[in-house]
C-alpha cells in the first residue's frame, strides 16, 4: 500500500492490481477501516478498484498528516474485518425493445440469442467501482466470450435501466444517459434516486446476479415501482 | 421573497460550494466554478460562504426582485445593471423591490455570480443545492433556469440588515460597499495555470510532458461545465495499451491525456474516476482562474510544488477569513 498527493486535497491510496482478487478485498477492507475511524481534516472517502481518495481541507491538516494517519490505519489489511458482501439480484428482460444489441452480441459469440441471455443471466458478478455516471456500477465477472466492443458513435439516449456490457465489464446505467455500451436488456429496478437514502443501490464489493424476467414482468414491476 | 425569470441568459444554474459525501456513489460534487467568486458575493450580502446563488454564463439573466434586496455580483464582468443603471461587480448592491437585474456585454470572463441576501432557497438533495444538469436534480429542478422559473429566496441574516442599512444611510461613497482588487483572482485570457504533477506524469512521456508544461493550449468549443477540451500541440502517452489506465478517482482540475490528442481538463462537474492517463491537477487557488477561461481564450501549464500549493491555498483562506471579520465590523 501506498499514498501519493491527488492533486493539493486528496490523498491517493494505491493498494495494488485491480485484477488481483486479493487486492481488491483488501481495498474493500482498507475503505472501511477508513470508514470506522476518524482522520481529523478529512471530507470525504471515495473507493475505487483498488485505489482510495482521501480528501481533506489543507487548512486544517496538512498532507503528511492525513497520509500518516491513514497509513496508521492501514497497517495489516489482510486481519482487518470486513462484512460479508450483500448479493444483489436484478430482475432483467433480455432482447426485444429493451435490448436492441442482444443480436449482435448473440452473433458476434456465436451464440442463439437465448443462449447469450442465458449466458448472461448465469454470471456472478462483483461491483468493482461506482463511477462515470450516480449509481452505475462497473460489474466484473463477465463472461469472457460476451466480451464486446463499444459502439464507435454512443447513443444519445440510453434508457434508465439499460443492462449493458462494454469491453469486459457489464453494468446497468441508473439514468438516461449518452452511452456507447450494448444494450442487451433492461431491468425495472431503480439503481439510483436522489431522494432515497443511500441513494446509490450498488456499493463497491456487492455480488450482484441477474434474474430473467418477461416483458409483462418487466411492466408490471416497473408500474410497482413508480 | 424570490427572483423571477423573465429571460434565461445562455446558461443560468443555482450553485451552491458543491455537495460532499456521495462521491463513492457516483455523485459529483459539482457546485460553483469558481468558488472563490460565490463565497465573497455571499460574505457581501451577509450570507454564510456555501448559501445557493446563480452561475451566469456570458450572456446573463433579466430577473425581478419582489422584495427590496441585498444582492452582490463577483466573478466575471458582464454588465450588470439594475434597472437599466450599471453598478459594479464585487459590492454589496441595495435593490428595491420590483426592480429588474440584467446583464449586457460580456466585457471579460465567462462566469459571473448573483449571491441574494437569504440566498437561493430551493431544497437541499444530496447534501446541496446546486444543479447536477447531467442527472438532472438539484437547483430548480435539476436543469437551467427558464423564463417564467421562480426561485425563492431565504431571510436574510441579521448582517444583511445591518449591511443594508449601512448602505441605506449612506453617508460614505458605494466603494466602502465593495471588497478591493487584491482579494479578486488574478483572472486573464491566457494565464499561466499552476498545476501539481500526478500519477501518469512520466509514463505518458517525455515528449507529452514538455508539451503539457510549456506550450499553449486553447480552449475548444465542446468545453463545458463537465470538462474543457484543449486544442494546441496534439499530446499522446507513450505507454498505455489503448490510451487507457484502470479507472481511479479523480478532482476538479485534473488533466487527462487521453487518445486522440486532446487534452482534458476536468471541472466542476466531472465525473468522480476516469480512466485515462492523468499528467497533473490545478492547484485549487488557481481553478477560478479556468473557470474563467472562454472557448477559445488560452492557457499554459505551469508546475509546482504542494507545498506551494497549500501555502497559496492558505493564504487565501486567511484572506476571506479576514475579509468576513472586515464586513461584519464595519456594520457593528
Amino acid at each position: 500500500m501506498h499514498t501519493e498527493p491527488l492533486g493539493d486535497r486528496a490523498v491517493l491510496i494505491r493498494l495494488g492490481d485491480p485484477a488481483d482478487d486479493g487486492t481488491r478485498r483488501r481495498a474493500r477492507a482498507a475503505h472501511a477501516q477508513l470508514k470506522r475511524n476518524l482522520v481529523p481534516g478529512v471530507i470525504e472517502i471515495v473507493p475505487a478498484a483498488a485505489t482510495i481518495a482521501v480528501f481533506y481541507d489543507p487548512a486544517i491538516s496538512p498532507y503528511a498528516t492525513v497520509s500518516n494517519a491513514v497509513a496508521a490505519l492501514l497497517t495489516d489489511l489482510d486481519a482487518a474485518p470486513l462484512e460479508s458482501p450483500r448479493t444483489v439480484e436484478v430482475p432483467v428482460v433480455y432482447g426485444g425493445e429493451h435490448g436492441p444489441d442482444l443480436q449482435y452480441v448473440a452473433e458476434r459469440s456465436g451464440l442463439t440469442i437465448e443462449e447469450a441471455a442465458r449466458l448472461h443471466a448465469s454470471g456472478q458478478y462483483e461491483v468493482e467501482m461506482i463511477g462515470f455516471a450516480p449509481g452505475f456500477g462497473y460489474l466484473r465477472g463477465l463472461d469472457p466470450r460476451l466480451t464486446m466492443p463499444r459502439h464507435e458513435s454512443p447513443r444519445t439516449a440510453v434508457p434508465a435501466g439499460s443492462v449493458g456490457i462494454g469491453g469486459s465489464r457489464t453494468g446497468v446505467y441508473p439514468l438516461e444517459s449518452p452511452g456507447g455500451w450494448r444494450i442487451i436488456g433492461r431491468t425495472p429496478l431503480v439503481l439510483f434516486d436522489p431522494a432515497r437514502d443511500p441513494a446509490a443501490l450498488l456499493t463497491v464489493g456487492d455480488r450482484v446476479t441477474f434474474r430473467p424476467i418477461t416483458a409483462a414482468e418487466f411492466h408490471e414491476l416497473e408500474r410497482a415501482a413508480q | 421573497m424570490s427572483l423571477h425569470v423573465l429571460s434565461a441568459g445562455l446558461l443560468t444554474t443555482v450553485q451552491d460550494l458543491g455537495r460532499s459525501g456521495h462521491q463513492h456513489e457516483g455523485v459529483t460534487p459539482g457546485g460553483a466554478m469558481d468558488p472563490v467568486a460565490l463565497r465573497i458575493a455571499n460574505l457581501l450580502v451577509g450570507n454564510a460562504e456555501g448559501d445557493a446563488g446563480l452561475e451566469i454564463t456570458l450572456a446573463g439573466p433579466r430577473l425581478r426582485v419582489d422584495a427590496p434586496s441585498l444582492v452582490a455580483i463577483a466573478g466575471a464582468r458582464l454588465s450588470p445593471s439594475i434597472d437599466g443603471v450599471p453598478i459594479p461587480e464585487w459590492h454589496s448592491i441595495l435593490v428595491p423591490a420590483g426592480a429588474v437585474i440584467s446583464f449586457g456585454a460580456a466585457a471579460s470572463g465567462c462566469r459571473a455570480y448573483l449571491a441574494v441576501a437569504g440566498g437561493v432557497d430551493v431544497p437541499t438533495v444530496l447534501g446541496g443545492r446546486g444543479t447536477d444538469l447531467r442527472a438532472r436534480f438539484g437547483g430548480v429542478h435539476g436543469r437551467a433556469l427558464r423564463e417564467g422559473d421562480v426561485a425563492p429566496v431565504g431571510a436574510q441574516s441579521a448582517l444583511a440588515a445591518r449591511i443594508a442599512a449601512g448602505i441605506a444611510a449612506g453617508s460614505a461613497g458605494a466603494a466602502r460597499w465593495g471588497v478591493g482588487p487584491s482579494m479578486i483572482p488574478a483572472y486573464s485570457r491566457d494565464p499561466a495555470v499552476r498545476v501539481l504533477l500526478g500519477a501518469h506524469a512520466e509514463a505518458i512521456g517525455s515528449a507529452a510532458r514538455a508539451a503539457l508544461g510549456s506550450e499553449p493550449f486553447r480552449i475548444a468549443a465542446d468545453s463545458d461545465r463537465m470538462g474543457y477540451r484543449l486544442d494546441g500541440p496534439q499530446v499522446e502517452s507513450e505507454s498505455f495499451d489503448a490510451g487507457v489506465v484502470a479507472s481511479e478517482p479523480v478532482v476538479f482540475g485534473t488533466i487527462q491525456v487521453p487518445p486522440g490528442g486532446r487534452p482534458i481538463v476536468l471541472m466542476a462537474d466531472r465525473q468522480t474516476t476516469g480512466g485515462y492517463p492523468v499528467y497533473a491537477h490545478v492547484i485549487s487557488v488557481d481553478l477560478p482562474l479556468l473557470a474563467q477561461l472562454r472557448p477559445g481564450d488560452r492557457l499554459r501549464f505551469r508546475e509546482t510544488s504542494l507545498k506551494e500549493a497549500h501555502r497559496l491555498y492558505l493564504a487565501r483562506e486567511r484572506a476571506i477569513v479576514r475579509l468576513r471579520a472586515a464586513i461584519a465590523e464595519r456594520v457593528a
